[in-house]
């Protein structure tokens, strides 16, 4: 299983990526894993402003389906198109082609209070 | 509670299984991906153990009478070798549970149920037998591998001596099979797929998996988790017990009509004969999703004005179709192959339509 050291992580299986105030989201190789063959992942608050924690889509695998929660605080500027057609990229390369959105940040300090990989890593090994 | 294990439950563990508790087990859910498990099993050839399940033995002058009495088919046409499909009504108008029934002779029937109800149907069919049938419960002692697919016949046809391709659906020989004597050899399934369903005493059932194995090894056999199971059988349109059929659900409204036979008199027959007469005000559908989602058991289900007119007991994307499918008890008014109904997925109403079961022909 896969944890990229470069990105940060919460609990709810999330990762996230900040590039300069946008960051981009998605889930990890834990959670693809733990979903199995995902069939669609349904996002429909692009273009709203949400709370850390409030869900901004679904991602559903043949067997169940799951919410996706913001990181952080932000506004979701765009929503992987790909995924429309091809949602096993987020099986197949879930930290690359498998990204579900990118957000605006509203306040960049909120980034360092997520988990780094190795806690995160001690959080899935558990 | 502590789950229980199957015979083969560390071999599992090291073909790479996840493990999920299931009706009280840690089961295998999938061995690799629920999709590339189902397609196998579609197009070629898979092997589920399904150890879980219980088996309990009637026999005695009196058991076809117990099992007349409590089950809603006519288990009285059976001969030996044959197979039923049935169930066990409750008084209430439910249904405790769907079983297999099999005439192994005269005086001697085995019973398969769920995992998930051992305990109650044993209860419950016990209450029953008052003219002392005697009954066996052989669950813990029998390990149950159902080797379905498309190449299940020619892939299995070198472990036994009896012809595999000539049995028909729903009969069953007790044979050798992979050098273990007495096995089991049922020609029935849960997947439409075609293929076997082998009962072995555990203490052979190691020496079985893996002659199986070396026997489908041409065929690319896999082992299958409960995840392709259960869109496998879906996809068929047959019922889970605990999500299409359960205490409440009447044999009718689940379109069991057809293996309630008013031939006879069993639990509640006369109050389902009733109902039979009158109508029932619900009934379980099969429906495809025209807009795109994947409905789940649960979701309500609407008509083109928002208004209520059932649930969804079983949804998911189908792996072949490749597009939501599921069952669902609708009012009757509603029922009929063609009619177009919503489902609501997360607050908003999807189209879909009433089609015909099974979803994938056979």
């Amino acid at each position: 299983m896969q944890i990229p050291e470069n990105l940060k992580y919460t609990s709810d299986h999330e990762w996230l990526l900040l590039e300069g105030e946008v960051a981009t989201v998605g889930v990890t190789d834990f959670a693809q894993g733990e979903l199995g063959d995902i069939v669609y992942v349904d996002i429909t608050k692009v273009g709203e402003t949400l709370k850390a924690g409030e869900v901004f889509g679904t991602v559903e695998a043949v067997k169940t389906v799951s919410d996706l929660f913001l990181p952080v605080d932000g506004k979701i500027l765009e929503f992987n198109e790909e995924l429309a057609n091809s949602p096993e990229l987020v099986n197949s390369d879930p930290y690359g082609k498998g990204w579900m959105v990118k957000i605006a940040v509203s306040d960049l300090a909120t980034v360092a209070t997520l988990l780094s990989s190795e806690a995160y890593a001690s959080l899935t090994a558990r | 509670m502590e789950l229980k294990k199957v015979a083969l439950n560390d071999l599992h563990a090291k073909l790479g299984a996840k493990m999920i508790g299931f009706a009280g087990f840690n089961m295998p859910v999938r061995y690799s991906t629920d999709t590339e498990e189902h397609l196998a099993v579609r197009n070629g050839v898979g092997v589920f153990d399904v150890s879980h399940m219980g088996e309990f033995m009637i026999k005695g002058e009196k058991a076809l009478d117990l099992i007349q009495r409590v089950t809603s088919n006519d288990a009285s046409v059976l001969t030996d070798g044959k197979v039923q499909y049935s169930c066990l009504p409750n008084q209430k108008g439910g249904i405790v549970d769907d079983l297999l029934v099999y005439r192994i002779k005269e005086n001697e029937y085995m019973l398969v149920v769920n995992a998930s109800n051992i305990d109650k149907d044993w209860a419950w069919i016990s209450q029953f037998n008052n003219e002392g049938a005697e009954m066996i419960d052989i669950s813990n002692k029998t390990s149950l591998f159902a080797v379905q697919g498309a190449k299940a016949v020619e892939a299995m046809q070198s472990l036994t001596e009896i012809s595999l391709a000539d049995m028909k659906y729903y009969t069953f020989q007790i044979a050798k099979f992979a050098g273990v004597e007495n096995v089991v050899i049922s020609a029935t399934g849960y997947t439409g797929a075609g293929g076997f369903e082998l009962y072995v005493p555990n203490e052979s059932a190691e020496i079985v998996w893996n002659k199986i194995f070396e026997a489908g090894k041409n065929f690319d056999i896999k082992p299958i988790g409960l995840g392709a199971r259960d869109t496998l059988r879906l996809e068929m349109g047959y019922c889970l017990y605990g999500n299409d059929i359960d205490d409440q659900t009447s044999p009718l409204e689940a379109n069991l009509g057809w293996i309630t036979k008013f031939t006879k008199n069993f639990t509640n027959s006369e109050n389902l004969r009733k109902q039979k007469e009158k109508g029932v005000e619900k009934l379980l559908i099969g429906f495809e999703m025209i807009e795109k989602a994947i409905p789940r058991s649960h979701y309500a289900v609407v008509d083109s004005e928002g208004n209520s007119i059932g649930q969804v007991t079983s949804g998911t994307q189908s792996p072949l179709l490749k597009k939501g499918i599921g069952m669902a008890y609708v009012k009757t008014d509603f029922a009929k192959v063609g009619n177009e109904i919503f489902v609501v997925v997360r607050d908003k109403a999807f189209k879909a339509q009433v089609i015909k079961l099974p979803f994938v022909k056979k």
